[in-house]
């Protein structure tokens, strides 16, 4: 568990705005601060002060950015495959495919799994919300959006309602109901609001709650009800592209990966980016915290999928081979943490051994990348979503 | 046939989204090497003869280089569904097959490159739109000089820049209902650097822990084991592979839940918790002393309930567990009790954290650990079922057409709600004053 999480956050008044809020702790030159997440958002965006240049402001990032790198190594003892010499290696997988769900008439772009452990909703580039029996094969709603491009969409904890959104920068609720044939469009509420395309979304632990990301760079996270915007998190400088809820305990925390390369773990109380990750040599296309919540891992354009330790503060494997050349789209951990299916720019979906560092076996099947891949709540199986307008189950 | 306007420009010049391209062009260089590379030969095609044309020698070649034979065949397909190989015959169907069919490689001119954008005019010219171009044609004849500038063609080499032609508008409009390789998707933006020294002098300000000491990634897999789907068989069967759902109807919120899943509660307190079964159990054990549980689980509802219901909701909390002389007066150090009250004075959804967390940890350390040690949860532990493991492969056809359906989520959610009501309507204390006042009303 993260001790980060167990500090009480401070509420107060904000020393430069004045008003009660939940305040970031932030340091300027070693010296303490107590802004709200708002004031230290325009102090961060305020021109060069005096004395400053362009250059002088470069090179004392870069100065920060060694002694930061410094620190990490002085704490670095054993690696991850070291310790996990000792334990066995795996048999042999064998996953097949055990459904194909046909009904999309274009690209799949996202799906999510529902509590039950057997229903799917998944969203397409063609503006349709499919919910699925996937057990049974039984379509239960399709849902018909005004928008292209689908990118994200999630069944709420409750299982009775999905959020869903993409390129009409909005994050709608839709509350499903027992009658296949209602129009359940006509029941869709806008909750979230952002600048650009709509890049992931989540349901906080209850169904009243929505943590959204987007291209304009920044998360946010909603009240459902009212469509209030409870906070907003600033720090991606580019795209923010995946996020993920913490499964700890407390769940306080998220993390993001976006376009700039960097992968950042958020407080979602105030706010604040708590720690920050930048290794990847390219955009970061998906995260996925690992089952304990003490980790995370990370696909990216550059074709590698990383694993980063959020108590060592650094990353601790890296998962690559040189006949791996495509990018990688999508990560998730299986139940135990022990497999990382990740899927793959060239049509296929490779499982590592996380420990270990290798690659336990490739999956074929899909006829074009694959944009999703998330293993069920017990783990009895893994969901793939295509650009070949399917989905597949593995088991 | 239209003109499409407003094209998604597939040359993302903001930034390579294609990251590969760089390592694919160092391959198919390889591969076009005199020496090492893979052996073309003249191929008689219809009519003409063809030079270098290629053929299933490139998926050995793959094979010997990327020293594995798994993708070998996925990573032709790459090369074909980029352009950087064009099949012959099937010219449409951009994939690499493993038989005698014959590929060519693409002249690097018409290599998926950034400078290149393909434009529609281009293609305009290329299917012959003139005619309904008329008043574009001089501009379209002026491009077509400037690109024919100087370039002599001779009949073997007018039939080898046709093929060449063709495939790069295959690859790069592609016909209608085809999956193509070319689509990224919808543009991402870059903005320049903003201020990142903020953070880089909190980073350095945070405390770090050694790496050998965190890692219990290595103990939490090791706990879990047993209980992960894809490396032990779960019982009585995985409802995926035998098409028989009786292992979710034994995980619900059943009277006897199977020995796995108490088990798995002994793991940590959070996954006792999390299991509604065995939030149950927990409950039981405690009888009267559970304030604690339902103060962590009111405050719960306060972090993740709407935001206008979030006062009455403190209000409540505060009459019922913290106030002084409460009905379920719940036992927190001083320094808590005096931030937590005082936060009350600004209720937000955050303003019962270090009151839960005290809690949590609270009965985490010790409660939870008396739990496991109680009869109640040896009880359990003998009561648990342990499933057959189902003989499904004879049975799998019928179980096919047997799937059922399971009960829907909704119903699940009204049940538990209704049964929640039920609860908290049966567990309120008491209030004094309205009891007195109905006695003497009825008197």
């Amino acid at each position: 568990m993260c001790d980060q999480t167990f500090v009480a956050v401070t509420f107060g008044p904000c020393e430069s705005c004045g008003l009660a809020s939940p305040l970031m702790n932030i340091y300027v030159k070693t010296d303490p601060l107590n802004y709200c997440s708002f004031c230290v958002e325009v102090m961060a965006c305020k021109g060069l002060q005096r004395g400053e240049t362009l250059t002088s402001l470069k090179n004392e990032s870069e100065s920060l950015k060694k002694k930061l790198e410094e620190e990490r190594v002085k704490l670095n003892d054993v690696e991850l495959h070291q310790v996990a010499e000792k334990i066995e290696v795996l048999g042999a997988l064998s996953l097949k495919t055990r459904r194909v769900l046909k009904g999309h008439s274009n690209k799949v772009l996202c799906m999510d799994w529902c509590k039950d452990r057997r229903r799917i909703v998944s969203s397409s580039q063609d503006g349709k919300l499919i919910v699925w029996d996937a057990f049974t094969l039984n379509k239960e709603h399709g849902v018909s959006l005004p928008c292209t491009w689908v990118m994200a969409c999630a069944y709420a904890p409750s299982g009775c309602a999905v959020a869903c959104g993409g390129l009409d920068n909005k994050c709608s609720v839709i509350p499903l109901s027992l009658d296949s044939n209602e129009n359940l469009a006509a029941k869709k509420k806008s909750v979230a609001m952002h600048t650009n395309y709509l890049s992931g979304c989540t349901f906080t632990n209850s169904d009243m709650q929505l943590l959204t990301s987007s291209g304009d760079g920044t998360c946010a996270l909603w009240d459902v009800e009212s469509g209030q915007l409870l906070q907003s998190f600033h720090g991606h400088t580019a795209d923010v592209l995946s996020l993920d809820l913490a499964p700890s305990e407390t769940g306080n925390t998220f993390v993001s990966g976006g376009s700039d390369k960097k992968s950042n773990v958020w407080d979602m109380r105030s706010g604040q980016n708590v720690q920050s990750f930048e290794s990847h040599e390219s955009d970061v296309n998906c995260v996925k915290y690992y089952p304990s919540g003490d980790a995370f891992a990370s696909a990216s354009d550059d074709s590698t999928c990383r694993f980063y330790d959020l108590r060592a503060d650094r990353e601790v494997a890296v998962y690559q081979k040189d006949s791996i050349i495509f990018g990688a789209s999508t990560v998730d951990f299986s139940l135990s943490g022990r497999l990382l299916f990740a899927g793959y720019n060239d049509y296929t979906i490779n499982v590592w051994d996380v420990l270990k560092g290798t690659r336990v076996s490739c999956l074929f099947g899909h006829e074009n990348r694959i944009s999703r891949v998330r293993v069920s709540p017990d783990g009895t199986a893994l969901c793939s979503a295509s650009w070949d307008n399917t989905l597949r189950i593995w088991a | 046939m239209t003109i499409r306007t407003a094209r998604q420009d597939r040359g993302q010049h903001f930034r390579p989204r294609m990251h590969c391209f760089k390592k694919l062009e160092a391959i198919v260089v390889e591969m076009q090497d005199q020496k090492s590379g893979v052996k073309g030969s003249e191929q008689k095609l219809n009519v003409s003869t063809i030079p270098h044309v290629i053929s299933k020698d490139v998926i050995a070649w793959i094979a010997n280089k990327m020293k594995s034979t798994a993708e070998t065949l996925v990573f032709g397909t790459m090369l074909v569904a980029y352009g950087y190989i064009y099949p012959l015959q099937n010219h449409k169907k951009l994939v690499m097959c493993n038989d005698a069919s014959l590929y060519r490689f693409q002249t690097p001119y018409f290599w998926p490159a950034q400078k290149w954008v393909a434009e529609d005019s281009d293609y305009a010219h290329y299917n012959h739109l003139h005619e309904l171009l008329n008043h574009k044609w001089d501009f379209i004849v002026m491009q077509a000089t400037e690109q024919y500038a100087g370039k002599e063609r001779k009949k073997p080499d007018r039939v080898v820049f046709d093929c060449q032609e063709r495939a790069y508008w295959i690859v790069n409009r592609p016909p209608r209902r085809t999956h193509s390789a070319m689509d990224v998707g919808p543009e991402r933006l870059i903005d320049p650097n903003t201020d990142e020294n903020i953070f880089f002098q909190q980073a350095i300000m945070r405390s770090k822990v050694k790496s050998s000491v965190s890692l219990g990634l290595v103990k939490y897999i090791t706990t879990y084991k047993n209980h992960d789907p894809f490396l032990a068989p779960c019982l009585p069967s995985n409802p995926w592979l035998s098409d028989n759902d009786s292992y979710w109807n034994l995980n619900m919120r059943v009277d006897a839940p199977t020995k796995m899943r108490v088990e798995r509660w002994s793991f940590s307190f959070f996954e006792l918790l999390s299991d509604l079964r065995g939030r149950d159990d927990f409950k039981v054990f405690l009888k009267k002393e559970f304030e604690n549980l339902a103060f962590w689980e009111a405050a719960e509802e306060l972090k993740w309930g709407t935001a206008s219901s979030m006062s009455t909701k403190a209000e409540t909390i505060f009459r019922t567990f913290l106030a002084p002389g409460a009905p379920r007066w719940i036992n927190i150090d001083g320094r808590t009790m005096g931030l937590t009250v005082k936060g009350l004075d600004h209720p937000h959804r955050y303003v019962l954290e270090a009151a839960q967390t005290h809690v949590f940890l609270l009965m985490k350390k010790d409660t939870f650990f008396r739990y496991l040690k109680s009869p109640v949860y040896k009880e359990m532990q003998k009561k648990a079922l342990n499933p057959e493991p189902h003989n499904f492969q004879s049975q799998l056809d019928q179980n096919a057409q047997n799937r059922s359906a399971g009960i829907h989520p909704i119903i699940l959610w009204q049940q538990e709600e209704e049964e929640k009501a039920k609860a908290a309507a049966a567990a309120a204390p008491i209030d004094v004053k309205a009891m007195m006042s109905k006695i003497d009303r009825k008197k």
